[in-house]
């Protein structure tokens, strides 16, 4: 590639030189040039100097009596933006740039344009005149100017602009006389306001024609219509649902051709490779086509182009082998997406497992990465597993961390019963120079490893064990605890977890959590080691003590608790460990925890008869938690992106689907099994399973598979926010667990918020904890949390929760309420917005007219207003609307708009810091079936908030 | 829903060349995002793969000379695609500046973000073809 050496050749960091006789297309003075490269604060300063003049410069032009020309303004607002773009700021200009936007000379338009998309301003005088602007641009027919509008457009994405132009540009679309440029910028325009604002865009007739675009001549269109049909799809799948067999007429096409049969779309020897994975992505947004002859053909696509990965390559550029592997990698991904060709899969695995040992670091990071996915499919599983040993060497060997990590990744979704051994013991040893990012990771994988495929719980503890030896700190509570569970609740390997605690302890330096679990099991079953001279009752406790003064409060507190057992279990310690007990340092020791222990557990020894003591230091029943909670600190770790990769089950698409801004709730309902298999193993592929753990719940991989989107009763998270700006009573969100209700009053700046959460199921909530954050400027004081909340919520229990609310300056953002709880097992978590919006701290003030219009005009600063003009959404009642207004807060005024018609209020918005006056108006229009909205108040946010919250309720 | 959520393109010392936003960040929230993309991409060498996982994103880059592409997308997205996507931009600001190197960029910024828009809008791919992106190009700057 004789052009790209050029970049090449230059040395690192250095500018090259400018082309002789090149010179900068505009006028910057060359020292702005320069100096931009500049780091010394010298030449920071002379910076800063030289653009200040320039600055001054520039405003003197656009203040001058003299009218600019479009050549000079063209000139002076490209500088400024050039200087934006150093990093200076700009607080001027903007006008100058929206003159340009009605110049007739493309470079004046250009610059216009670019300052706009780049430096937006929410300035609603500008706003109206950019899409004033615009308006012309798009109705001009010349389809340079179209297209420059439809970038802005694009480019800034405003809800404003959504509402002015999201109808238009389905026609333009569509039209017929459209030039493809036109329509290409106005298929990925129209992409983006559906993105920021999906009401805008209405569907309509034109959908249809837009799933056309997919046959159109013009590979550029069809390009930019794929991308819009992919999004638009995914909220109406029935209505595009004819897009799949135009893709894959269209794909068929494309993969059939010779490699230079696409000309201008041919890279690099590889027939439309970016079109082609777009069109393999829109097909994963459905199942595999129900039409035989269109499936027919699509299988053949998918062979084709696993057939052509065979070929000896067209060309040695990277660039070929990439593109080429874009759609390999694409039609993989579509092949495990439909999981029903168990031939596919199979092929796809092998195809991987050679990039496996591939020289390009990229192509062995995707097959680590694509594997994991197939490893998850009951087809290809097996087919995964013959990579062990290829895998394990990448996990080695591997320069970059990131493909180390795919490597755990997929050695931890092959893992199943015939393999286990091997790889925990690779990772263990792996962890032993992992990076420090991804030990802890790599300490839940293996511990969630071990416990699902322990066939003998020795094993399980020794691993955990080796895990507290190698790392120590990166193992988490829940990995402990968990091993404390499974011995507790396993007789057979309490006497060996002693044993092997008992000689971990031995070594000269052991980590503190070694001594917790040291601790902890010793006091439990240290007994049934007692018998054995060399690790006699004295012996086991001098042991522990050895290792009291090292360690923080938090374990010396467990270890207090061992010595009290030790007297139960060992009364022949029972005089040692008073000592112990007695000395100062503990009874009087300055961490109220440790005190109490020590004086409550001397005098427990002393007062209490043997049976009483027997009583209670009896050893810990069996946990009936059963489920572990390891998985889903790993899911948390991994973010919701990766989930899918670990995923053990199959893959759910509807786990895409994140329901109006809130976490999708795990719905996964995980009854404890009446098996007397305590860990829930999970059913393994059959030939390596033992048959008795064929029927085993599958308690962890219940957890695991959790968040398939739930279905909400009731209206969105959203809706039912929007429901309480006009009311202070109701149910804020339901499911099918659980359902949360509000009674709320204000008065002045203060409020009181009653929430009740209601279980609807019934099985008792565990770990339930509700939090209120608050992101702005309100301030709110959990007044009481009654005992119950604090852990569990028994089933078909309500509790409830009162906040104190004080609101101390005008805010915008809602506080949030995070709920978390654990269902049967599995952990739920849900965030909603609380009902709390600056109009509730409405006071409403009675005026006469003549002191309304006085007080109106008196706010009169352009950004003194807020004001909307919208579409009815519910039928225009009168009474309704009056209604809704008082349940707003502000107080009605009537006889003071001449128009009977019009609604106008007044109110003062109280908190802490301050007091806003607000003016409202809202004028109906029935014929259009509109409204006008008009706020005014003295704070510019103020006024815009609250129109936006008013104009959603009508 | 997958698309490029930002393209950069840094020097090595970490000044910004280009930066295309296609979702809504605040100025400081820009700066920062610009500072952790210079400090993940630049520790990189060619071992490395042209991958980072970035928050729950991930840059797909490439390095020319002294220069950094980066583009952010979501963490399903096609590496690969977007890897050549940045190498067949690269091909198309060369053959437009006839063999470009940095400062063409700083000089003529306004010209690369109308090559930008001519081959990625509203964070998709609009067109692949370099004939097609060129003979544009030519028109626009005959309009000059």
């Amino acid at each position: 590639m004789v052009t790209m050496e050029v970049l090449r050749t230059c040395s690192d960091g250095q500018i090259k030189r400018r082309r002789p006789g090149a010179v900068a297309h505009i006028c910057i003075p060359s020292t702005l040039g320069v100096s931009c490269d500049c780091t010394t604060a010298l030449y920071k300063e002379a910076e800063i100097k030289r653009i200040n003049k320039e600055l001054a410069n520039i405003r003197s032009k656009f203040k001058g009596d003299k009218a600019l020309d479009g050549y000079s303004k063209k000139k002076y607002v490209c500088k400024l933006l050039f200087i934006f773009l150093l990093g200076h700021d700009i607080d001027f200009g903007h006008m100058e740039a929206v003159n340009l936007l009605s110049s007739n000379k493309y470079t004046e338009k250009q610059i216009g344009y670019l300052f706009i998309s780049v430096l937006v301003n929410s300035n609603s005088e500008l706003i109206r005149l950019i899409n004033n602007a615009i308006k012309n641009d798009l109705a001009s027919r010349n389809p340079t100017f179209m297209c420059l509008a439809l970038h802005c457009i694009a480019n800034v994405g405003s809800r404003e602009m959504g509402e002015a132009f999201a109808a238009d540009i389905p026609r333009i679309l569509v039209a017929g006389d459209s030039m493809d440029s036109v329509k290409q910028s106005a298929a990925l325009c129209l992409l983006r306001l559906y993105k920021a604002s999906p009401d805008l865009v209405p569907m309509g007739e034109w959908t249809a024609r837009v799933v056309h675009l997919l046959n159109d001549q013009h590979m550029g269109v069809v390009t930019a219509a794929v991308s819009l049909i992919t999004c638009l799809c995914k909220k109406n799948p029935d209505d595009f649902k004819t897009c799949i067999s135009l893709a894959v007429s269209r794909l068929s096409r494309i993969v059939s051709s010779a490699s230079t049969d696409l000309q201008d779309y041919t890279y690099y020897f590889v027939p439309a490779p970016w079109l082609s994975v777009k069109l393999l992505r829109l097909l994963q947004s459905y199942p595999p086509p129900e039409d035989a002859a269109v499936k027919g053909r699509l299988v053949e696509c998918l062979e084709t182009v696993l057939n052509k990965a065979q070929e000896p390559p067209k060309s040695k550029k990277v660039q070929h082998s990439n593109a080429k592997n874009a759609i390999l990698f694409e039609t993989i991904s579509l092949i495990i997406h439909y999981d029903s060709e168990p031939n596919l899969l199979v092929r796809a695995c092998n195809q991987l497992g050679q990039f496996l040992q591939h020289r390009e670091t990229n192509l062995r990071y995707l097959a680590l990465e694509s594997m994991c996915t197939l490893a998850s499919s009951e087809f290809s599983h097996e087919a995964v597993k013959t990579h062990i040993d290829t895998v394990i060497n990448a996990l080695k060997t591997e320069r970059d961390v990131s493909v180390r990590q795919r490597a755990a990744d997929l050695l931890y979704a092959m893992c199943d019963r015939s393999n286990a051994k091997q790889i925990v013991s690779e990772m263990l040893r792996y962890l032993e120079t992992a990076d420090y990012a991804i030990r802890e990771e790599i300490v839940l994988k293996v511990a969630i490893l071990a416990e699902k495929y322990a066939v003998d719980y020795s094993w399980y503890v020794d691993t955990i064990l080796n895990l507290i030896r190698i790392a120590g700190d990166y193992v988490s509570e829940e990995v402990w605890y968990r091993v404390l569970q499974i011995v507790t609740n396993r007789d057979d390997v309490q006497g060996y977890a002693a044993k092997t605690v008992f000689e971990a302890l031995q070594a000269p330096a052991c980590h503190e959590n070694m001594v917790k679990v040291g601790g902890y099991i010793l006091g439990e079953f240290g007994n049934l080691i007692a018998g054995d001279p060399r690790s006699s009752p004295p012996v086991q406790f001098s042991l522990l003590h050895s290792k009291f003064h090292l360690c923080s409060v938090a374990t010396r507190a467990l270890l207090l608790s061992t010595y009290i057992k030790f007297i139960n279990l060992f009364p022949e310690t029972k005089a040692t460990i008073q000592g112990v007990l007695r000395a100062g340092s503990q009874l009087r020791n300055a961490d109220v925890e440790l005190q109490q222990r020590a004086v409550e557990y001397l005098t427990l020894s002393s007062v209490a008869s043997t049976d009483v003591l027997a009583t209670v230091l009896e050893e810990m029943p069996p946990f009936p938690e059963r489920e572990s909670s390891i998985l889903a600190k790993l899911k948390r770790k991994k973010g919701p992106g990766a989930a899918s990769a670990l995923d053990d089950g199959r893959r759910d698409p509807s786990s895409n689907d994140i329901n109006g801004g809130v976490e999708p709730t795990p719905s996964t309902v995980s009854t404890p099994s009446p098996s007397a298999d305590l860990l829930g193993l999970r059913a393994a592929p059959p030939p390596a399973a033992p048959p008795a753990s064929a029927g085993a719940g599958n308690l962890l991989v219940d957890v695991f598979d959790g968040p398939a989107a739930q279905p909400s009763l009731g209206p969105t998270p959203e809706e039912a926010f929007l429901r309480f700006v006009c009311k202070n009573n109701g149910v804020l969100f339901e499911n099918q667990l659980l359902q949360i209700g509000v009674k709320s009053e204000f008065r002045q700046n203060l409020g009181r918020m009653y929430l009740f959460y209601g279980n609807k199921t019934s099985v008792q909530f565990q770990n339930f904890s509700p939090t209120v954050v608050h992101p702005g400027d309100l301030q709110t004081h959990i007044l009481s949390a009654p005992p119950a909340l604090r852990s569990q919520v028994d089933g078909g229990a309500q509790v409830q929760q009162v906040l104190n609310i004080e609101c101390l300056r005008d805010f915008l953002t809602p506080p949030l309420l995070s709920v978390r709880f654990r269902y049967g097992g599995a952990p739920q978590a849900l965030t909603l917005k609380l009902p709390v919006t600056i109009n509730k701290f409405f006071q409403p003030t009675e005026m006469a007219a003549q002191d309304f219009f006085q007080r109106w005009k008196q706010l009169s600063l352009p950004q003194q207003e807020a004001q909307k003009i919208f579409k009815a959404n519910h039928p225009m009642d009168a009474e309704v609307t009056k209604a809704k207004l008082l349940g707003f807060g502000s107080a009605l005024l009537d006889n003071v708009d001449p128009n009977p018609e019009n609604f106008v209020g007044a109110g003062i918005i109280q908190t802490k810091a301050l007091q806003v006056g607000c003016l409202l108006r809202l004028e109906p229009n029935a014929q259009a079936q509109m409204y006008r909205l008009t706020l005014r108040t003295s704070k510019e946010p103020v006024s815009r908030h609250l129109c936006e919250l008013l104009a959603q309720q009508f | 829903m997958v698309w490029i959520r930002f393209i950069l393109i840094q020097n090595r010392a970490g000044k910004t060349r280009l930066a295309k936003w296609y979702m809504q960040f605040d100025d400081d929230e820009k700066q920062k995002l610009i500072e952790e993309v210079h400090a993940v991409v630049t520790v990189r060498d060619a071992k490395h793969t042209n991958f980072v996982e970035f928050r729950n994103f991930k840059i797909i880059y490439r390095r020319y000379a002294g220069l950094y592409f980066c583009i952010c997308v979501d963490v399903n997205d096609n590496n690969l695609a977007y890897l050549e996507a940045i190498h067949n931009f690269v091909e198309v600001l060369n053959e437009y500046f006839h063999n470009v190197c940095e400062l063409d960029l700083v000089f003529n910024f306004y010209k690369v973000y109308t090559v930008v828009d001519e081959m990625f809008l509203a964070g998709e791919i609009r067109e692949t073809s370099q004939t097609k992106v060129l003979k544009q190009l030519l028109m626009l700057q005959s309009l000059e």
